[in-house]
């Protein structure tokens, strides 16, 4: 299905997309129920009459879902709505037991919000249109590959919440999707309505394609393109089925409105017509709607957390730290609340920068565990910077006691005086070491007597080795020269 | 012959006078004096004698409590679309024969802990569709009254149970005029409360909109008390109202001094049979002499209430049955591939009055129909809403109807659908306004009863009993003769 097209005759056509997240709140119980919400639990176990859809069973609305709605709407900027109505989206299919879905149609929970992905390159935003933010509940899962000639049903995710964000068609590359999407996802981070992980299937993206020539204002006729399972698998995907677009428009042909699959290389069309599924919505009798009270809705403004371009700005201008190291610190905001617990304790902003940077990041990079959990809190972390920048350890024996900070969670200052990491800049004791470096390097002592700098580094180094690190390069430096040049 | 009143039953449990046993030893001779099975009335969808003895039992135990339940020791029949813990619910279709619900009704369980005894689960028109209890997939059920009649329906398992004294009170469920026309047709007395007003937890759906428990009594007084009982909010169902209950018992002595009834002339057309108009005129020279004031109003959309009620009530049904798809639960017929399994399941587990309601609501909800029938029968639902609220408004405080159109029709007179549909011409308005609504028994023509109705506006039920209280003792014999 998929076409290569040279790249220069996508040239004279312009790409137009929109984005449809789905993303699962992180609520304790089910949308419509007291059912557990949480992932992986044993087929079927997290149901009950209203999950299974038993006959006289009636959802009730879970407020806490409603709660994190409304803090996600409000970080994209979105005007929640006072009044949202519920309705069913009817379709047939075994993981969905009611026949219909519970979601939102013609008066979703808010409208008309937006989010910044970048700067042009005068400087001026780019902003991606959010038209709606609604919520939903999740279908359970068809499992076709379990029972030979049989499909089993898991009901666990039936009836999870959701909300879905639906962009504008204001996208016009796969690059700002993906910028768009990672975002959005940092966002959700902040305000931490969502474990927001595409894998486990808390965040799933599909996207609207068309294409236009350039200096076009109508839009083509778009194809939805789904099962895409990587924000990278998004902008490949975004960019084969624009090229397919096109080639089908150059040769004169016609965009059927349409699924599309991405297999992880191609996107071929959907079995089933879904385009042509009649929903048949109409508002959901069994809830009235849905009211919010404006002070509510101011309050749950007022409770929003600190969202991650506030936070940024914040960063460059507090801490004086570069934009490279803005971005990196306030990818997520656990790492920021880390760093900055770090660098408030500490005093030395980009010292603790580049701790957390270098030490704390390759430790839980390799380690693959949350920085909120990570055994070395930020209190202990400033300790030992406080100590390297005091003298007290050198900077190499500051990271030998990082490494066992990490192993045992014990006090920095503990561990540097068990294993005797305590910097020397004792005279006699540095002197002592000189006097039997210059003892057993005779030939290099008198080359550097006779003014070969460069083995003042060979011998500094033979004194290092005997003191197991501990040696004050500075003070031992003084001792040497003024012992070889006297 | 009747049941004993709830009332009685429960003095005399309450103080070990009558044994709750014996009660329910009664209701079960007096099921097989009136033949109540299948082969005679086919009152009971499921009857299961062991377990309501055994629930009966348990009454003993409840004796030392402060203050007993206001059924305490009361055999009730449920109609067939409310879950049930021991017995199965069926809805009247073969699409959920013998399925048992692992939860019950908040109605059910209201009952019980209020000292009731379930006893039994009445048939019914396929899953609520209907006005003569003819469409269930276990056969007519026959009027007490007269054999050859119907009950009317949908609730006329529930209505005969009570009608032929086995019972003195039953639960049924209306969707539009569902209990009112039966208890009409049957002679009795029978409630639909204020939409909210008792919770539809473990109420099969029919239309979710219009759907709610009713009460049938052999008496206005039984009727109340049921209704006392069941009513309340519910947190399990988002369409119940945090409104308190009142006493609906408390006017039952009370005339009529004061009160304002208004006579709708739309239910009163010059084509209504003369003889029900009669016994409605009787019954409002009654209601005059008790001291009320009558008056003509007018609720002008009335006649739209029908065509409305035959769009949002199929439209909603059709959603609200998808879930009979034989993946969980009920019946599975196997076809080809997923397809064929749906179809073939639907197909032979809805009988055809659900079908053709089925596809009527499928059409009605379709992209490009939506406005023309949904929405433009959601707007005159609001204005037929609007006209109750109007008279209300301007002082009346009941209003006074005929029930039904006609007394109870033979069985298998009516084979055109429509024709059947008018049957609940005078009551399909309370369920689309969500008003209270309720059919006592006004006298018989040719031995046939005649309903006459209450209005009254939303959660004013008591203000309806205290008129229904007074207007059956005025009528005294006169009510069933």
């Amino acid at each position: 299905m998929t076409t290569s097209v040279p790249k220069s005759s996508l040239d004279g056509w312009e790409m137009v997309v929109g984005l449809e997240v789905h993303v699962q709140l992180k609520t304790r119980t089910k949308l419509f129920c007291a059912c557990s919400a949480q992932f992986g639990a044993a087929p079927n176990a997290n149901t009950c009459p209203v999950c299974l859809a038993l006959p006289g069973a009636l959802p009730v609305v879970n407020k806490q879902a409603v709660g994190l709605a409304t803090r996600a709407a409000l970080a994209i900027n979105c005007e929640v709505q006072p009044v949202s109505v519920f309705a069913r989206k009817n379709y047939f299919y075994p993981d969905s037991p009611k026949g219909y879905q519970i979601s939102q149609f013609d008066k979703p929970l808010a409208l008309r919000g937006w989010i910044e992905i970048g700067t042009r390159s005068d400087s001026s935003p780019i902003r991606i249109g959010v038209n709606r933010v609604h919520m939903e509940d999740d279908a359970g899962k068809s499992i076709h590959d379990r029972y030979a000639g049989a499909t089993a049903v898991d009901l666990n995710r039936s009836g999870v919440p959701l909300i879905e964000i639906v962009s504008e068609p204001d996208i016009r590359s796969a690059e700002q999707a993906g910028a768009y999407l990672r975002v959005l996802k940092q966002i959700l981070e902040y305000v931490d309505v969502s474990d927001v992980n595409m894998e486990e299937g808390s965040l799933r993206v599909d996207a609207n394609v068309s294409a236009r020539r350039r200096g076009d204002t109508k839009l083509g006729t778009k194809t939805e393109v789904k099962n895409m399972n990587s924000f990278s698998g998004v902008e490949r995907a975004i960019d084969v089925e624009f090229a397919r677009h096109v080639s089908v428009l150059e040769a004169g042909g016609v965009i059927e409105q349409q699924t599309m699959l991405w297999d992880g290389s191609t996107v071929r069309p959907a079995r089933s017509k879904e385009g042509s599924h009649d929903y048949r919505y109409f508002p959901e009798p069994d809830l009235p709607p849905l009211i919010l009270e404006q002070g509510w809705i101011d309050k749950a403004r007022h409770d929003l957390p600190e969202l991650p371009a506030a936070r940024q700005a914040r960063f460059a201008a507090d801490y004086k730290l570069s934009d490279y190291d803005v971005e990196v610190l306030t990818s997520n905001p656990r790492l920021a609340d880390y760093y900055e617990e770090v660098a408030r304790a500490h005093g030395e902003p980009k010292a603790a920068a580049n701790w957390v940077m270098g030490e704390v990041m390759a430790t839980i990079k390799t380690s693959g565990e949350d920085i909120s959990r990570f055994r070395v809190r930020p209190f202990d972390l400033a300790s030992l910077l406080g100590l390297v920048r005091d003298g007290i350890v050198s900077h190499t024996a500051g990271k030998q006691i990082f490494s066992h900070m990490v192993a045992t969670g014990d006090q920095p200052a503990q561990i540097a005086e068990r294993e005797g990491l305590v910097k020397i800049d004792d005279d006699s004791q540095l002197s002592a070491w000189i006097d039997e470096v210059i003892a057993e390097n005779p030939n290099e002592a008198e080359r550097l007597r006779n003014g070969e700098k460069k083995l003042q580094g060979v011998l500094v180094g033979a004194v290092m080795k005997k003191s197991k690190g501990r040696a004050d390069p500075r003070k031992l430096n003084q001792l040497l020269t003024t012992r070889l040049t006297s | 012959m009747t049941a004993r009143s709830c009332a009685a039953v429960r003095a005399d449990t309450a103080a070990g006078r009558v044994k709750a046993a014996d009660t329910l030893t009664k209701a079960i001779d007096r099921a097989r004096e009136v033949n109540a099975g299948r082969d005679g009335l086919n009152i009971f969808a499921w009857r299961d004698d062991e377990d309501a003895r055994r629930q009966a039992a348990t009454i003993g135990d409840r004796l030392a409590d402060t203050t007993p339940g206001a059924l305490l020791g009361v055999p009730i029949a449920v109609k067939d679309n409310i879950a049930t813990l021991t017995m199965p619910t069926t809805c009247g279709s073969r699409i959920l024969e013998g399925y048992v619900s692992p939860y019950e009704a908040t109605v059910v369980k209201r009952l019980r802990e209020a000292g009731g005894i379930v006893f039994g689960k009445t048939n019914m028109d396929e899953f609520a569709m209907g006005s003569s209890t003819e469409h269930s997939a276990y056969g007519p059920t026959k009027n007490p009254i007269a054999l050859d009649r119907v009950p009317g329906g949908s609730s006329g398992g529930s209505a005969a149970a009570v009608a032929s004294g086995i019972v003195s009170i039953a639960l049924g469920s209306e969707t539009g005029g569902s209990v009112r026309q039966p208890a009409a047709f049957c002679g009795i007395v029978g409630v639909k409360p204020t939409y909210g007003r008792v919770s539809r937890f473990g109420l099969v759906a029919f239309a979710s909109s219009l759907d709610q428990v009713g009460v049938f009594g052999q008496t206005v007084d039984d009727a109340a008390v049921g209704l006392g009982v069941i009513a309340g909010h519910d947190a399990m169902d988002s369409t119940s109202a945090d409104i308190a209950v009142p006493d609906y018992t408390a006017g039952a002595n009370a005339d009529l001094k004061g009160l304002v009834v208004g006579l709708p002339k739309e239910y009163f057309p010059s084509s209504l049979d003369p003889q029900i108009r009669a016994k409605c005129d009787a019954a409002i020279e009654h209601l005059k002499a008790l001291g009320a004031t009558v008056k003509e109003v007018s609720l002008p959309n009335t006649d739209l209430a029908i065509p409305v009620y035959y769009i949002i009530a199929p439209a909603e049904a059709s959603s609200n049955l998808a879930r009979f798809d034989g993946v969980r639960y009920g019946l599975r017929l196997t076809g080809d591939g997923l397809r064929g399994m749906y179809e073939a399941t639907r197909s032979g587990g809805f009988g055809p009055e659900v079908t053709r309601r089925i596809l009527l609501g499928t059409y009605v909800l379709s992209a490009g129909y939506y406005d023309a029938y949904y929405r433009k029968a959601q707007q005159v639902r609001s204005l037929i809403a609007r006209d109750f609220r109007r008279v209300f408004d301007s002082g009346v405080h009941v209003l006074f109807t005929p029930t039904a159109p006609s007394t109870a029709f033979p069985i298998g007179a009516i084979s055109d659908p429509y024709e059947m549909y008018l049957s609940d011409i005078f009551t399909a308005t309370a369920n689309l306004a969500g008003v209270p609504a309720m059919s006592i028994p006004i006298g018989r023509i040719g031995g046939l009863p005649v309903g006459g109705q209450f209005l009254a506006s939303h959660f004013d039920e008591a203000r309806m009993f205290t008129a229904a209280y007074a207007l059956e003792r005025a009528l005294g014999a006169e009510a069933h003769a």
